[in-house]
């Protein structure tokens, strides 16, 4: 019998704020350990917390772009526990009255269709620091430098229902955020953390227990930890168990969940109102205000990406899922005038290249308005398309501009008719059992012979015109 | 010099009778004399105290008027000093050196008053005696075997034995206004969010307040006017404009509607108290104040939504003290646990860890509904019966204390300690400002008058006070030196900053 795999996830996103969610100290990553840490950050006695006013509408952005619920009045509270690296004791969050309430993410799938997925709610809470093990011998080092830096906790509901799912409304999250400048959603740098609720069902029958996997810190992570954990829970069932409902962390060396240790996840955190903040209070006129600064966001992108372009939704997904590749994608096409090779450039063989050299848009080594004179050049007959990945790989090289590259180097296609007729002749001649055969009326040997002349014109010549001329002298 | 007022200190001063080197002079040699007896002071910061007293002459000298330029000031110890240790009475702030002053203490600097040093006060502020410090029990100036109520006990003993002329308390649950009581001085705790809390030790959050210690309602007015205002460090704290709260001291009486609180005359009032109370009640009734009785309906209540509140909010506030980044630590901690474990139970004294009990207790899964919810239902009901009153009457007067200082000991079990706030802890979950004033004696000791305000009427709560001081001289009756003789010679009067410099790298497990 079937069963149905049941996900929600937790993200914990990083805002990008110069300072932190309550001090002024800079949230800068890789400075030496401690040297981004005042007497807030400390929790040294009698000092207090300010809320960060660039945080708030950092959360406020991202609840206006899901469409939820904005609360007029927010409240922190403090959860309480003892860590090294919890310097309060307490860390300040958001339980009962978040600043973002219900709202909704759509996510695209692979067969084409779209799913809409539930947002719970995303709150405000502040970064602990980090516990260092391994330097030293026998002691443990605590670096401050991250503690309280802002965090957007966006939980899901148990809606995505494979790990394909998980992994779509992940990546539409990052893409959001990144849309929104909020984070940089660097899943490595732990800007953008992930923790996954999974259970499994009989399709219709009631939500069956579940386990929290911790801290799965990439896309693929994600995907490998669910699908381990899916047959883990499908195994226990099979066989008769049960499954206990507990937390696990994922091990990506050995690709497998285990149970965190009960120590580790048996806490009372009593929680109770911050009472050194007051409850925040948003007003119509900052979320007006919020709402006037939005980005457009990817899935509005794409619909008018498709409609003004007149591109498939696929190439318009691809090309909108970062906002710098839209952004340079709509940049060539109109510098250019011709969306389709614009957009077969960027989500080829510029994608090919970063891929290749592991550069990021903002660093590619061809800028936009020079891959649309390199369409350009296509379309007005200068270079066939072929002669043109040639360019661009001289480009990419950072030689020249595409007309001193072209020049340099001979490119320029051939359509001087009297020399393509020279080129014909010589084909004609040294081929010529092959325009026999054509004469004679086997018609696909012309694209044999076409294919010589344009060896022979090393790519330059203007194939439509070599076809024409070819067909013109083997009249019979 | 040393029985003057602030006032009338400002005045000697600008009018040259004295320096305020000489004055200060005289402070630290009252202070050598007396502290070694009465054990208020845990800190005294000599030279610095006379480097300033001779800033503040040269500034005199250039044509500087404020009102508190030079004049020798006490901060309680849970204020936190730049380079000045700070203990807050504990053993785990006993080397605790700040990096930075409260907001309180930089807004009493820039008045210019001269800063003698940190005084003693009742472990983290939980206490209604001064027993509970680390340093040693504080006697009362009038009787050294009596208590001289906490939490401030150290900042009202200073100003009653004649060892400062004024000095900053907090006040969660009555901390300023008992001690004040008890010592026969005046203690004002102002609406919560008047005073920054930036820099002052927590407690519980939502009810600590900074005030005064003075003589005179007059002299925390001019305390008042340099430490109120909005400090955008503190969350918490207003931003609505600082009146002027000696102008307000020319208030009349005449027609002014006096709430008299049925609930506070009823059990566990003393007889002495009682008649003294509606004594100074009938000099207001005489200087044309109407009496007008009321009910606090949900008075009762006060005492156990408070050791709920103020529990829950102080176990966590004390978190951070866990042997980690500063403060005590246990030595040789095994692990993580060993060394939370025996740090906060050899750091802590036993009525802070019987609070950190209660409050982590009241905030526990199961339990939060039923203490902490409740608590803090039952404290917007004492906001709307103080509501409903001041809709009646101007203020609200009754004692501070249900009697007078009690005996060291003598008061061992906590609940019946808890007890002695009785009259002034709805003060603090309401928010309000209340101020104690010296209204008579009984058996020989100080107690005080009550008077409460509407939220922000500083002004009229100090204006009352200063009215009822013109028609009595209760405030002017200055404990007889015979009790103080100094005891045990060779103890040393108190620490200097340097006792701390030096002995911080000396083991803390041998004290």
């Amino acid at each position: 019998m079937e069963w149905e795999t049941v996900i929600g996830l937790e993200v914990h996103v990083q805002l990008s704020t110069r300072s932190k969610l309550f001090s002024g100290t800079s949230t800068a990553f890789g400075a030496a350990p401690n040297s981004q840490a005042n007497i807030y950050d400390l929790a040294m006695p009698g000092t207090l917390p300010v809320l960060n006013g660039e945080a708030l509408r950092m959360a406020v952005r991202f609840g206006l772009a899901i469409g939820a619920e904005i609360s007029r009045k927010s409240v922190f509270d403090r959860k309480n526990y003892f860590y090294p690296d919890l310097p309060k004791g307490y860390q300040t969050s958001q339980l009962e009255f978040p600043t973002v309430g219900r709202g909704s993410i759509v996510i695209h799938l692979d067969d084409g269709s779209e799913k809409e997925i539930g947002v719970t709610r995303a709150h405000m809470e502040e970064d602990a620091g980090k516990s260092l093990h391994e330097e030293f011998a026998t002691d443990s080092g605590i670096d401050l430098n991250r503690a309280g830096t802002p965090l957007l906790e966006i939980v899901s509901e148990p809606d995505l229902r494979s790990a394909g799912e998980a992994v779509a409304y992940l990546k539409k999250l990052h893409s959001i955020v990144r849309y929104l400048d909020i984070s940089d959603g660097d899943m490595s740098q732990g800007s953008m953390r992930c923790d996954a609720n999974v259970s499994i069902r009989r399709p219709g029958a009631e939500l069956g227990a579940r386990t929290e996997i911790k801290n799965v810190n990439s896309f693929r992570f994600v995907e490998k930890a669910i699908h381990y954990e899916v047959r883990r829970q499908q195994d226990v069932l099979e066989d008769g168990g049960t499954i206990v409902q507990e937390t696990r962390l994922y091990d990506s060396v050995r690709d497998e969940t285990r149970p965190m240790r009960g120590k580790e996840v048996a806490n009372d955190y009593r929680y109770f109102p911050e009472p050194d903040l007051l409850p925040v209070v948003i007003d119509e006129e900052l979320i007006e205000q919020v709402r006037a600064e939005l980005p457009e966001l990817p899935d509005a992108r794409r619909q008018r990406l498709r409609e003004k372009f007149g591109l498939s939704d696929y190439d318009a997904g691809v090309l909108t899922a970062s906002r710098e590749v839209a952004d340079y994608f709509e940049q060539t096409a109109s510098a250019c005038g011709d969306a389709k090779l614009a957009a077969n450039w960027v989500s080829v063989e510029l994608r090919g290249l970063l891929n290749r050299e592991n550069l990021s848009i903002a660093d590619s080594p061809i800028s936009a308005t020079c891959l649309a004179g390199l369409i350009c050049r296509i379309k007005d007959g200068t270079i066939s398309g072929k002669i043109a990945k040639t360019v661009f790989e001289h480009l990419a090289d950072g030689e020249a501009s595409v007309d001193e590259i072209i020049e340099k180097e001979g490119l320029r296609q051939v359509t001087d008719t009297r020399e393509i007729e020279n080129l014909v002749a010589q084909v004609i001649a040294e081929n010529a059992p092959q325009a026999q055969q054509y004469r004679d009326g086997r018609q696909q040997v012309l694209g044999y012979l076409v294919g010589q002349a344009m060896k022979l014109s090393r790519g330059k010549a203007n194939p439509a015109q070599v076809n024409q001329l070819l067909r013109d002298k083997l009249q019979p | 010099m040393l029985h003057l007022s602030v006032t009338e200190l400002a005045a000697e001063l600008s009018r040259g009778a004295f320096s305020s080197v000489e004055l200060t002079r005289a402070c630290l040699d009252r202070i050598r004399q007396r502290n070694p007896r009465l054990n208020a002071f845990i800190t005294v910061c000599e030279e610095s105290a006379l480097a300033e007293a001779a800033g503040a002459d040269r500034a005199r000298a250039r044509g500087d008027t404020r009102p508190l330029l030079g004049i020798p000031l006490a901060h309680k110890d849970i204020f936190c000093t730049r380079g000045l240790p700070t203990t807050c009475g504990s053993r785990m702030l006993r080397h605790f050196l700040p990096p930075y002053d409260a907001g309180v203490v930089e807004k009493l600097r820039e008045a210019g008053a001269v800063l003698l040093g940190k005084t003693n006060m009742d472990e983290f502020a939980m206490g209604s005696s001064n027993e509970t410090s680390f340093f040693g029990p504080v006697c009362n100036p009038h009787d050294p075997d009596k208590v001289p109520g906490g939490s401030s006990g150290g900042s009202a003993a200073a100003v009653a034995g004649g060892l400062c002329p004024m000095a900053t308390g907090t006040d969660t649950g009555g901390s300023i206004r008992q001690p004040a009581s008890f010592c026969g001085i005046t203690g004002f705790k102002p609406s919560y969010g008047r005073v920054s809390r930036w820099g002052m030790i927590a407690f519980a959050s939502s009810l600590d307040q900074a005030g005064t210690l003075t003589r005179t309602a007059a002299d925390a007015a001019l305390m008042m006017q340099a430490m109120a205002g909005l400090d955008p460090r503190d969350s918490t704290s207003v931003d609505r404009p600082v009146e002027d709260y000696a102008g307000e001291a020319g208030v009349s009486l005449r027609g002014l509607r006096v709430g008299v609180p049925l609930p506070h005359f009823t059990e566990g009032l003393s007889a002495g108290v009682e008649q003294g109370v509606r004594a100074a009640l009938g000099e207001l009734e005489k200087a044309g104040a109407e009496l007008i009785d009321i009910d606090l309906p949900n008075n009762y209540l006060s005492v156990p939504a408070y050791y709920v509140v103020a529990p829950a909010e102080a176990s966590a506030n004390l978190s951070r003290y866990d042997g980690v980044r500063y403060g005590y630590r246990c030595e040789e901690p095994k692990d993580l646990e060993d060394l939370y474990t025996r740090t906060r139970s050899e750091g802590f004294g036993e009525e802070v860890k019987r609070r950190i009990l209660v409050g982590t207790y009241a905030l526990s899964a199961g339990y939060y509904d039923a203490y902490y919810v409740k608590a803090q239902r039952i404290r917007r009901l004492i906001r709307r019966d103080f509501a409903r009153a001041f809709a009646k009457v101007d203020v609200i007067a009754g004692p501070t204390s249900p009697h007078v200082a009690f005996a060291h000991g003598a008061k061992a079990d906590p609940v019946e300690m808890y007890l002695e706030d009785i009259f002034t802890i709805a003060v603090n979950l309401a928010g309000l400002p209340a101020i104690s004033v010296p209204a008579g004696h009984d058996r020989g000791l100080p107690f005080g008058l009550h008077i409460i305000g509407p939220d922000f009427s500083e002004a009229r709560v100090l204006g009352v006070a200063h009215q009822f001081q013109q028609l009595t001289d209760w405030h002017l009756q200055l404990p007889r030196d015979t009790h103080l003789s100094p005891t045990s010679p060779g103890h040393p009067p108190f620490r200097t900053p340097e006792d701390t410099h030096h002995s911080r790298n000396a083991r803390e497990g041998a004290s």
